[in-house]
């Protein structure tokens, strides 16, 4: 069956509290997923009071002065800080609960009392808030993310009209950060073989492009009740898109492509 | 301990031989179908909450009212028992409680199907 407790190893503990330096007067509580895994310890939150006055206005700014300042120990992905890498994709939310997003376009001010970080759902924990993303990785690999034609290039560019190149808006802009893919309780049961979100809007920008000739290809490769069809519309995908997306949509574009061809 | 490379898990087995989008249309189709269908069988039993066996028989075997109460026993039991099969394909990871499981429905349903079928023609022309 499906687990929906977490096993006795997973289980989170009380972690440390890092306080705020004295004098500081607008703090703030970041309460942060903690793993090591060369320790043989549960995991655990820590929380780290962050003086918002020296801090910039994002979360990922928060993040940054929590390791340069507070603890070096704290192990995080991030590279651009302006929502174009996909790297500090976390869960990131209040007491209550989080949402999958990047810290780096997350404002700190939008989230009312202690801020909650913990590493993108159901995906293995290597450190903290690394999370393993090689199953991801090689699902995108396995719909061979790459403009397939039999026919050879004209000199120059191969032609698309301003018509055609309008369908690939909105596919376009994914940044492969996962949010979207790790939100899904679909994608959390069955995530060795249903594909998720992010790989399915990736397989229906190539089959959206006028310029690939591998369509039905494609097509037939998803033509299955775990890789395409797991998909519940649960929407969980689109509404924590930090981009924008909207990747449900895009998978009901295959099915209904899957539906025409019968 | 596993040596497998990530790709070669990812790609398993490879497709079903099943297809998917047969499953998801027929499950389509059947809901399709039971709006009406069911609609129909909701206002007709609330109609009859105070009849009598004798008038129930009667209704069962009224004109039409055979073929809709059949076709509606159909699109039941084939709805019915897609949708649990993608149940238990989404929850039920256990090799052997997965193929039981799936049998168990698709026997269990088509075994009733024909059992109220079979009672629908029964009340309509034995009585």
């Amino acid at each position: 069956m499906v687990e929906f407790m977490l096993p006795a190893n997973s289980k989170i503990t009380k972690g440390k509290t890092v306080r705020a330096p004295a004098g500081a007067t607008r703090i703030k509580n970041f309460k942060v997923y903690r793993f090591d895994p060369d320790s043989g310890e549960n995991p655990r939150w820590d929380i780290f009071e962050v003086d918002l006055d020296t801090c910039g206005p994002m979360v990922l700014d928060a993040l940054l002065k929590i390791k340069n300042e507070m603890d070096s120990t704290l192990a995080f992905r991030r590279s651009c800080r302006e929502g174009v890498c996909g790297s500090c994709a976390f869960n990131i939310g209040d007491s209550v609960g989080g949402t999958n997003t990047l810290a780096c376009t997350k404002p700190i001010d939008d989230i009312k009392g202690d801020i909650t970080i913990s590493p993108l759902p159901h995906l293995p924990v290597i450190k903290d808030l690394v999370a393993d993303l090689s199953v991801p990785y090689a699902q995108y690999t396995s719909i061979e993310p790459w403009l397939q034609a039999d026919t050879p290039p004209p000199p120059g560019e191969r032609l698309q009209s301003p018509e055609e190149r309008e369908k690939l808006d909105g596919l376009w802009e994914c940044i492969l950060c996962f949010c979207c893919q790790t939100s899904c309780p679909s994608y959390w049961w069955n995530g060795d073989r249903y594909l998720g979100a992010a790989i399915l809007l990736q397989s229906y920008r190539w089959i959206a492009d006028s310029r690939d000739e591998a369509t039905g290809k494609r097509l037939d490769d998803l033509d299955d009740p775990f890789k395409l069809y797991r998909c519940h519309t649960i929407m969980n995908c689109t509404s924590t898109c930090p981009k924008g997306l909207n990747p449900g949509k895009a998978i009901g574009e295959i099915k209904t492509a899957l539906i025409k061809r019968r | 301990m596993e040596f497998r490379s990530t790709l070669r898990k990812v790609r398993g087995r490879g497709l079903s031989t099943e297809g998917g989008v047969g499953h998801w249309w027929a499950e389509r189709i059947t809901a399709i179908a039971l709006v009406p269908l069911t609609l129909w069988f909701v206002v007709s039993a609330i109609s009859m909450v105070d009849a009598d066996h004798a008038t129930f028989s009667h209704w069962v075997g009224a004109e039409g009212n055979p073929v809709l109460l059949i076709l509606l026993t159909i699109a039941v039991y084939q709805h019915g028992h897609l949708a649990l099969q993608v149940i238990i394909e989404d929850y039920i990871h256990h090799e052997a409680a997965h193929f039981t499981a799936l049998i168990a429905v698709k026997l269990g349903a088509f075994f009733l199907a024909v059992f109220t079928i079979f009672s629908i023609a029964k009340l309509a022309f034995g009585g």
